[in-house]
């Protein structure tokens, strides 16, 4: 397909948009996505978007503080439902970095040449989607200190250790190797851009500043020869990492006896939804970068298209495996697994199941539209939809199954606090804070990857 | 490299600088043939041509790699036996100690931990990283490396290293100027 010019316009049917803007050169790449570390002035959008995201971050602050003060009787679980905000906001959040890692590592062993514009960000999104969601084990029991040797095996006084038949510990191991793996994977990336910051720096102090963080990278051909090899490496190794994180976190439920979480498609259907929720949260903090930084020549329409594309793709596979959930229960000759899927459709929380329905499968199938995938409100709108319909999914699976299992004289119901909402808020506004400072502190957009995207980067014959 | 040895010379190399990365690898392939072998390309970004023009084909971390993760793999797989078989065995619904099927995630996260830090960690110090100095940074126009621009230096250290005639070797590749770096 031929590609057209101008980035910000969509072009005419059967015409690509670009992957970058026209007129550029090694030395304007370097300028444009250095300036917004680099620039003296911080913009007022920034400072707002920053204040308000503290705030948040403070409401975290203090509904966690009164958590440990009063104990976990502050929020709305109970038992039956053992598992409530805490659980679904750690599944919703560790999904959404799963994005992050299949656009680095993924779509670079697959030589997807789009991918270079939102990796960095894309991988910055999944370290504090992952802190996110590793704040709640942490935080879930209200006794934070006790999670020390409850989680981790370490030689302690008491002389106990975890048990390793458990999901739960597998859980451990699967998200914090994931958090560490992320980490590495965008450290190193950012070492030659860290460089160029050295390197374009106008004071002293900035200079030293990048010139630590860049541990003295020169460029030199053996150092690419290795960090290449390393870095191809490293997206070999996220892959399946990726794909086990939520298999893992799926079997949380899959290993429990309880109708509606006791099935052998919850790791692919897990994995699949992740995706999906983390396409709509690149989105999500896509559109708004590229429009208020004005980055439309490096995030362009073909870029916001094809993670339209795999967020319908996804989404199609999302469901799919609901139809699967209900069908195995209908097909099943366990009255309990009918009861489950029954009591999500028709049951006390068949508000929450209808709209999840339709913010997951009905409302994004408008991305079959050109018009949609190409227009960035409107994409925002959409990637808005499916992840409240994540969350929600995600609160249907882990609320209904635990309300009513299979005596009725144990069954129950969970409502939210507002300290349970007060601490879902609050992830939102660390997450914010610390996507801004990302934005503000370091390269969002990988200029040396960019740099050789550039057709005068190639040796000539 | 001994400090006496380091001091042979008065100066590190002598660096030219290039436009654009055709020249550059260009002249190193040109310098490689010519006998130079104590040399290396200063690049914005990855060129795999400029590598090979330098002699760098092969390097150690997919080996490094490799021992991570074994290591990972068999570190995660002791720690779940002994933790679970002989220090602290506990009996859950009938499963034997050494129940191993249960014990497969974890060691697959142990062996992908391991190989993951063994990746960056040995890439990082195979390359000599951090440093804190080096003499490349003397050249005057070097902090276009990271930029737009693409340098060769031949060391000093080279046994085909003369001052003049290696000056006007590199003459020949028509760069954009050549410097001598100084340590």
């Amino acid at each position: 397909m031929p590609e057209f010019e101008n980035p910000d316009v969509l072009p005419p049917k059967g015409v690509r948009p670009p992957l970058l803007g026209p007129g550029h050169d090694l030395g304007t790449v370097t300028d444009r996505i250095a300036g917004i570390v680099l620039q003296k002035h911080t913009p007022v959008f920034w400072l707002m978007i920053f204040g308000v995201s503290a705030m948040l971050f403070g409401v975290l602050n203090a509904a966690i503080g009164y958590l440990f003060f009063r104990g976990t009787g502050i929020w709305g679980i109970n038992i039956p439902s053992g598992w409530g905000f805490a659980i679904i906001n750690f599944v919703w959040w560790i999904g959404i970095g799963h994005a992050g890692t299949l656009i680095s590592a993924i779509l670079l062993l697959f030589k997807q040449s789009w991918r270079t514009s939102i990796n960095r960000f894309a991988e910055a999104m999944t370290i504090f989607a992952v802190m996110q969601a590793g704040l709640f084990p942490l935080i879930h029991t209200g006794r934070p200190w006790l999670a020390a040797y409850w989680l981790f095996p370490y030689p302690n006084s008491m002389g106990v250790w975890p048990q390793f038949r458990s999901p739960l510990i597998w859980d451990v191991f699967a998200v914090s190797t994931y958090f560490t793996v992320s980490l590495l994977f965008w450290g190193i990336g950012l070492i030659p851009d860290f460089a160029s910051l050295r390197d374009s720096a106008k004071t002293l102090v900035v200079r030293r500043i990048y010139g630590i963080f860049a541990m003295g990278w020169r460029g030199s051909a053996r150092h690419w020869n290795r960090y290449e090899t390393a870095y191809m490496l490293l997206a070999g190794l996220a892959t399946p990492l990726v794909l086990s994180v939520h298999s893992v976190v799926s079997l949380d439920f899959a290993s429990a006896v309880l109708p509606g979480w006791h099935t052998t498609f919850f790791p692919p259907y897990f994995v699949a939804g992740a995706i999906y929720s983390g396409f709509a949260m690149v989105l999500i903090l896509a559109i708004p970068f590229r429009y208020l930084y004005g980055m439309q020549d490096f995030i362009t329409l073909r870029h916001l298209q094809n993670c339209a594309k795999l967020m319908l793709a996804t989404g199609l596979i999302v469901a799919y495996s609901y139809a699967m959930e209900a069908f195995f229960a209908w097909y099943s000759p366990d009255k309990y697994e009918r009861a489950a899927m029954w009591n999500r459709m028709t049951g006390p929380y068949k508000g929450y199941y209808w709209t999840l329905i339709l913010c997951n499968i009905i409302l994004p199938q408008s991305l079959w539209f050109n018009k949609v995938r190409s227009t960035p409100w409107r994409l925002f709108v959409v990637s808005l939809v499916v992840n409240t319909g994540m969350w929600l999914e995600r609160y249907v699976i882990i609320v209904t199954s635990l309300q009513r299992d299979f005596l009725p004289s144990s069954w129950g119901m969970y409502w939210f606090t507002k300290w349970d909402l007060m601490t879902l808020l609050g992830t939102m506004g660390f997450f914010t804070l610390l996507f801004f400072l990302f934005i503000r502190f370091m390269p969002a957009i990988s200029i040396f990857e960019i740099r050789s995207l550039l057709p005068q980067s190639k040796v000539k014959e | 490299m001994t400090a006496s040895h380091s001091h042979a010379s008065p100066i590190y190399g002598l660096m030219a600088e290039f436009e654009n990365p055709t020249d550059l690898v260009h002249a190193a392939k040109g310098a490689f043939e010519a006998g130079y072998r104590k040399m290396d390309t200063y690049t914005p970004y990855p060129l795999e041509e400029a590598a090979e023009a330098v002699g760098a084909h092969h390097n150690r971390v997919p080996l490094v790699t490799l021992i991570g993760a074994i290591l990972g793999m068999v570190g995660g797989y002791s720690l779940e036996y002994w933790v679970s078989a002989v220090n602290y065995p506990i009996n859950v619904g009938g499963k034997p100690y050494h129940s191993w099927p249960a014990f497969i995630p974890v060691t697959f996260e142990c062996a992908i931990l391991g190989a993951s830090l063994a990746a960056v960690f040995g890439m990082l110090t195979l390359n000599g990283l951090p440093q804190p100095y080096h003499p490349v940074f003397n050249s005057p126009n070097f902090v276009r490396a990271s930029r737009d621009r693409f340098f060769l230096c031949i060391e000093s250290q080279d046994p085909k290293f003369r001052l003049e005639d290696t000056r006007r070797f590199l003459e020949g590749f028509r760069p954009h100027e050549i410097t001598e770096v100084p340590y």
